[in-house]
């Protein structure tokens, strides 16, 4: 494991009702996030080779924890999102080194196909700082009824020399979804926008 | 359900404790939490008697703690610190709070309770041949309750689930649910533990010590 962790924390939402009206089935939302050590902290430098493979182990470890939360096939997963948390001691830069390069691969591999892309977030911040997850259709970003968020928020993390980085899978969208757009049903899929 | 019971949403909350910043754990904690938002049918006036919606919330807690064990992934038999909580809205009083204290530790005994020869039980068996020990889920499940708004967090009390005193197993989760209590809602909470904090090292009664079975030591 090339990642020190602290921790893993896996969260399940699940509606099932909302605007006083019943959802059916309740739509589900799973939020994995990792709290790493940031072998950067406290340091510049050029490379930031560590932190992209950390992103690599992460972008599978993080999306299986979620489709495993929701208990689903990976195909049946919908939509999907990523943020990073850096603590004091690190820069904005290590995050996007742990969301751009190489996260997305096996994240796509964890719910099968994903042509859109994964859609993120990133911010300084202390113990406790919430990062809204945006999210979005896995196979067409323009999926209207799929633009949505979770919040990611670790109480104890991230401490100045830590990182928190989170992935989120959903296996619906909004509880209920009425503003028009791209419809799921119209989905072509081959260029990741409709 | 029925009328006193209707769910909105149910927010589960696991984690995995591997270190913190000392030697990493062979086996890592496992924590967790499990929220219910409820509709608040006492929300908004003063009813002299809410307890009614106290039995009603029997099978719910007892669910409840089921998909619990289940999201942590360990059984019952794993299980060894538990607490419980709840969030009202602000259209509700601490009152509303308090009808969790009974049903969410009659969740808790139903899931973890046992009675019966401990050897067998904790290989995953029954038995029934007491060897000293009464029982499982012997202590008080520690609780706390507030009235706060969407997105209030709330510090869940835990504690070892067959005596209080022993101090490794003193220790909170922090629970809160993005978006809720609104104003006419209750959130009901568990939470379980798989064992001691990840470097308890204060002394104290040991689980293993445990010698009384009175629920205390």
């Amino acid at each position: 494991m090339k990642a020190n962790i602290r921790k893993i924390i896996v969260q399940l939402d699940e509606i099932h009702q909302d605007g006083g009206q019943s959802v059916s089935p309740p739509t589900r939302r799973a939020l994995a996030m990792a709290v790493i050590a940031n072998p950067y902290a406290g340091r510049f430098s050029d490379s930031l080779e560590e932190l992209i493979d950390i992103g690599e182990e992460l972008g599978g470890l993080l999306g299986e924890r979620c489709v495993q939360a929701l208990g689903i096939a990976p195909d049946l997963a919908q939509s999907y999102g990523k943020a990073a948390i850096v603590g004091e001691g690190g820069e904005l830069e290590h995050a996007a080194a742990i969301l751009h390069p190489k996260l997305g691969a096996p994240l796509r591999k964890a719910v099968s196909k994903g042509a859109a892309l994964v859609p993120s977030a990133k911010k300084q911040g202390t113990l406790g700082t919430a990062v809204d997850v945006p999210l979005g259709h896995k196979d067409a970003a323009f999926v209207r009824s799929h633009f949505d968020a979770m919040e990611a928020r670790v109480a104890d993390a991230p401490r100045a020399n830590e990182i928190v980085v989170a992935v989120v899978v959903t296996d619906s969208g909004r509880p209920h979804p009425r503003i028009g757009g791209l419809q799921i049903q119209e989905i072509v899929g081959q260029d990741g926008l409709r | 359900m029925n009328d006193f019971i209707d769910v909105r949403r149910v927010f589960t909350h696991v984690e995995h404790i591997h270190h913190e910043f000392g030697p990493p754990a062979d086996t890592p904690l496992v924590r967790g939490a499990i929220a219910a938002v409820l509709r608040n049918p006492y929300a908004g006036a003063y009813h002299a008697d809410i307890l009614p919606m106290m039995e009603a919330l029997n099978p719910l807690g007892v669910d409840l703690a089921k998909q619990l064990c289940d999201a942590m992934g360990v059984t019952p038999q794993h299980i060894q610190g538990y607490g419980k909580g709840a969030i009202v809205g602000a259209a509700g009083e601490l009152e509303h709070g308090a009808l969790w204290h009974v049903p969410g530790g009659y969740a808790m005994r139903e899931l973890l309770g046992w009675k019966g020869e401990r050897a067998a039980y904790t290989q995953g068996g029954g038995g029934d041949k007491p060897s000293g020990q009464p029982g499982n889920a012997l202590a008080i499940v520690s609780s706390t309750k507030k009235v706060g708004p969407p997105g209030a967090a709330l510090d869940v009390p835990m504690t070892h689930i067959n005596a209080s005193y022993v101090r490794s197993h003193f220790d909170a989760i922090e629970m809160r649910v993005p978006g809720a209590p609104r104003a006419d809602e209750i959130i009901v909470i568990l939470a379980m533990s798989t064992g001691a904090r990840v470097h308890a090292r204060v002394g104290g009664l040991k689980a293993q010590d445990i010698s009384q079975w009175n629920g205390l030591r």
